[in-house]
């Protein structure tokens, strides 16, 4: 993502679409485990491989015995501790490390002692090993939906704040039909084309443009490609890449960035703004 | 008695004057060598050579170049042989996988770490490899490689030294101690379970006979710094972030004795020495669950995202200060503190100087831990309310996150990460790298036990409304200067920015977001000399070999030595 995508047709208004429902923020997560990825692609903390007749047996133990206090899902319950980060856990294999507590119990932390056969107790660990075990976990359920503002304060701030440069009847007529998930939508009006740095944007912004004056007079325009302390590059209207050094040349360098409005407006927005502004334009259909 | 004799007799037995490190000189102020992380134990990645300096800085040219090649033998294109070229130098295979799960590029071709400069040859390393390379002119001159059993490969922050003998982190949460005129590895010891997720990334910090040991972990398993015997891998002591038993300092800050076992808190990054109070000073990492909190409790969840100085010999804490409260953002407190002689309030002070990656700039007394300065190096920062009396930020729970979105800055990232950053004694300024960002937090665990690990939420980015390279004021807390990386983008992942090395030529070096390498004006940050690089990946660093100055930089799995044009 450090290299924006340079392939954008000629662009007359603010948004052009290019209807991207990619998940952004974080990437792909992973089946189970955690931050990273392991060697050759491959998840660091791969789920483990389980015989599934000992998770269905297992699970009906664990129904029995476990899940009041630990939770039907094994994440903790009516005072029994999350089982799924537990070290014990984790670090057991066929039912030879939770085995001792299960057969002894935790008498000083209330947690009685089961009389299980070891074939059982090796059910009950195959099912807790069923689990996938890590923050990014896909299965767990998410709310609904992530409007929470109110339309009407919405369209207010809007009118005061938005009209300026943009219109409900012209470069965002018909936004909520063009992006339908909210929250690709709030992403998109909060930074249309997404530098946050992650993933591919909803949108494809306008891009900076610069105009560069040399010193014979000479300026040269176009879309913005680089800028730092030494080099400034930029694409022309025939697509021509043109790069100058900036040390020790006379040239003068004047950046046009689209989005600095949006920028500015980072610091100023409070949280109700934007949940607002968003149930607003949800509506734009 | 006895013991204590024979084992000074092997001391100085394994430590031949000759060759090899010994621990006593890593004491000596960074000058010719750069024998551990920050090049000596102060943090300041401040060097006093001036071979190269502002005047000549215009010279500075190329010496040499090369590139390492991770992987195990045989794996992936330039191994295939037989096609002409030199012979690529020794390769010595170790670990307890398979092979299988190993890379030949990715992470574990990449250079992020400290590079050891010990008697003319150079010791890098990445995730599952470790070269040796001569530093006259870049000769690769064995190559290590670990068959992995997995884990998070992140990166490696390089190796430690003590004599003859390097010590490599592995991903799968080894130790492996290493012979460094061969690359033969001598044994190599677990340090944690990969099946509770940890992985370890660290570089050892070795102090005296000790060898400190950090690891991380992305799920909610205890956090511990180690200290190993050098000679024998022995565990001399094990110190946890929080509580793991009842009773234990600290306990009172969490919901109960399981939160404060899960709390995290994991030292990634090491820390920085003061040989007058044998005080390890190191940051802790971010409590988890990282950002659904309610089974931590409302308390402070000590001793996660502080600064802790740890006795070296005993593993006691002797103080701590915490950087950030209850933290809710994944925002650890590792980065590496700069110990700090100097003039404070018109006294001279013992100081501790940090910027953690949540925005926030602390000064503290070392040998107590008394708090003197809180400063905010990026402005846009947004999630505390007020400080308290303690000159701690008070976070505000509104941005947390949201189920309809919190709008916080700085992203997950934070507005400094890992990147080591630099104090200099002659401007008196600590630098760092830093970023103004946003991030939208979105609830998604409607559980409300919350979530486990990372869970719980979903992160979008907004923008990066700024990159700089950020020169701190330590008497006021107040940037004294920022210099703009026009047209800032993010760095992605959680690279933000790169580390700096600041010398006594009046120089600061650093890469930029278009990776240029870059000396600056420590006085102004005015740009005096650079190089195009494409990607700067570790922390510049310099050393003096056969009466020369060398600065040298990792890019990606290419190193670059930079000397004055004869």
């Amino acid at each position: 993502m450090r290299r924006r995508h340079l392939a954008i047709p000629a662009i007359a208004i603010a948004f052009a679409f290019t209807a991207s429902t990619q998940q952004r923020g974080g990437g792909t997560p992973n089946p189970a485990g955690g931050r990273g990825r392991g060697g050759m692609g491959m998840s660091a903390y791969p789920q483990r491989h389980v015989d599934p007749a000992a998770v269905e047996r297992g699970k009906g133990l664990y129904s029995v015995n476990c899940a009041f206090c630990h939770g039907s899902d094994a994440r903790g319950g009516e005072g029994g501790p999350n089982l799924l980060r537990s070290t014990i856990v984790l670090s057991d294999s066929k039912g030879e490390a939770i085995s001792p507590v299960v057969l002894e119990g935790r008498p000083a932390a209330g947690m009685p002692a089961f009389h299980l056969t070891p074939a059982q107790i090796a059910d009950l660990a195959a099912y807790l090993h069923s689990f996938p075990v890590g923050g990014r976990d896909v299965a767990r359920s998410a709310p609904p939906t992530i409007v929470v503002g109110n339309a009407a304060a919405g369209r207010k701030y809007f009118d005061q704040k938005c009209v300026a440069c943009h219109s409900t009847s012209g470069d965002l007529k018909g936004i909520a039909s063009k992006i339908e998930d909210p929250k690709a939508l709030q992403q998109t009006w909060l930074m249309p084309g997404g530098r946050g740095g992650r993933g591919a944007p909803a949108v494809a912004a306008p891009p900076a443009t610069v105009t560069v004056s040399l010193a014979s007079g000479q300026k040269v325009e176009g879309t913005l490609e680089r800028i730092d302390d030494f080099v400034v590059t930029l694409q022309d209207k025939e697509g021509v890449l043109h790069s100058f050094a900036r040390a020790g040349a006379r040239l003068a360098v004047e950046l046009h960035d689209p989005l600095k409005a949006h920028l500015d407006l980072l610091a100023v927005y409070t949280d109700k703004d934007i949940h607002d502004v968003t149930a607003y334009l949800v509506t734009l259909k | 008695m006895i013991l204590r004799i024979s084992m000074a007799a092997l001391a100085l037995a394994v430590l031949s004057p000759a060759q090899g490190l010994n621990p006593a000189d890593i004491l000596k102020p960074l000058s010719d060598s750069w024998p551990t992380y920050s090049g000596d134990y102060s943090g300041r990645r401040y060097s006093s050579l001036k071979q190269i300096n502002q005047s000549n800085i215009r010279q500075l040219a190329l010496a040499w170049s090369t590139r390492v090649t991770a992987g195990l033998p045989s794996a992936g294109p330039g191994r295939m042989g037989g096609f002409g070229g030199p012979a690529g130098p020794p390769t010595i295979v170790g670990g307890e996988g398979t092979g299988d799960l190993n890379e030949s590029g990715g992470r574990s071709n990449r250079i992020v770490g400290a590079v050891l400069m010990v008697n003319g040859i150079l010791y890098a390393s990445a995730p599952d490899n470790a070269w040796a390379i001569n530093a006259v002119d870049g000769q690769v001159l064995w190559h290590y490689v670990w068959k992995t059993k997995g884990g998070t490969h992140t990166g490696n922050r390089g190796l430690g030294m003590w004599g003859n003998w390097l010590y490599l982190e592995t991903p799968d949460n080894y130790l492996v101690s290493l012979d460094a005129r061969t690359g033969k590895e001598r044994w190599h010891k677990p340090i944690a379970d990969l099946n509770q997720q940890y992985f370890s990334t660290a570089a050892p910090i070795v102090i005296g006979r000790h060898v400190l040991v950090g690891t991380g972990d992305d799920l909610d398993e205890p956090a511990f710094l180690q200290s190993f015997d050098p000679e024998t891998g022995d565990l001399q002591w094990k110190w946890f972030a929080t509580a793991q038993k009842a009773g234990d300092p600290g306990v009172e800050t969490w919901r109960n004795l399981d939160a404060a076992i899960h709390g995290g808190g994991q030292m990634w990054i090491p820390g920085a020495y003061d040989p007058e109070t044998k005080l390890y000073i190191v940051g802790t990492g971010n409590p988890t669950p990282a950002y659904t909190s309610g089974t931590r409790g409302e308390g402070d969840n000590l001793y996660t995202c502080s600064l802790v100085a740890i006795n070296v010999d005993t593993g006691k804490m002797a103080w701590y200060f915490q950087t950030s409260p209850h933290d809710t953002h994944d925002w650890d407190s590792t980065q590496t503190p700069a110990l700090v002689d100097a003039e404070f309030n018109g006294k001279p002070r013992k100081m501790v100087m940090q910027a953690t990656r949540n925005g926030y700039f602390y000064v503290l007394d070392r040998l107590t831990g008394e708090h003197l300065v809180t400063g905010k190096f990026s402005p846009t920062v947004n999630w505390a309310s007020r400080m308290d009396a303690k000159g701690r930020p008070v976070r505000d729970p509104a941005k947390d996150f949201d189920i309809g979105g919190a709008l916080v800055s700085p992203t997950n990232a934070g507005a400094t990460n890992w990147m080591p950053p630099a104090f200099s004694p002659d401007s008196g300024l600590f630098y760092l790298t830093s970023e103004d960002s946003y991030a939208e937090y979105y609830l998604t665990e409607t559980d409300p036990r919350g979530a486990m690990g990372l869970g719980g939420k979903d992160e979008r980015g907004v923008a990066v409304a700024g990159t700089y390279l950020t020169a701190m004021d330590y008497r006021t807390g107040k940037i004294a200067w920022r210099h703009k990386y026009e047209n800032s983008r993010a760095w992605g992942g959680t690279n933000v920015g790169h580390g700096l090395l600041a010398t006594a030529g009046k120089l600061l070096f650093a890469g930029d977001p278009s990776g240029n390498f870059v000396a600056y004006d420590p006085a102004n940050g005015t740009p005096l000399w650079h190089t195009h690089l494409g990607e700067v990946s570790n922390s510049p660093e310099t050393f003096l070999l056969n009466g020369k100055q060398y600065v040298l930089i990792a890019a990606v799995d290419m190193l670059y030595a930079f000397a004055l044009n004869d």
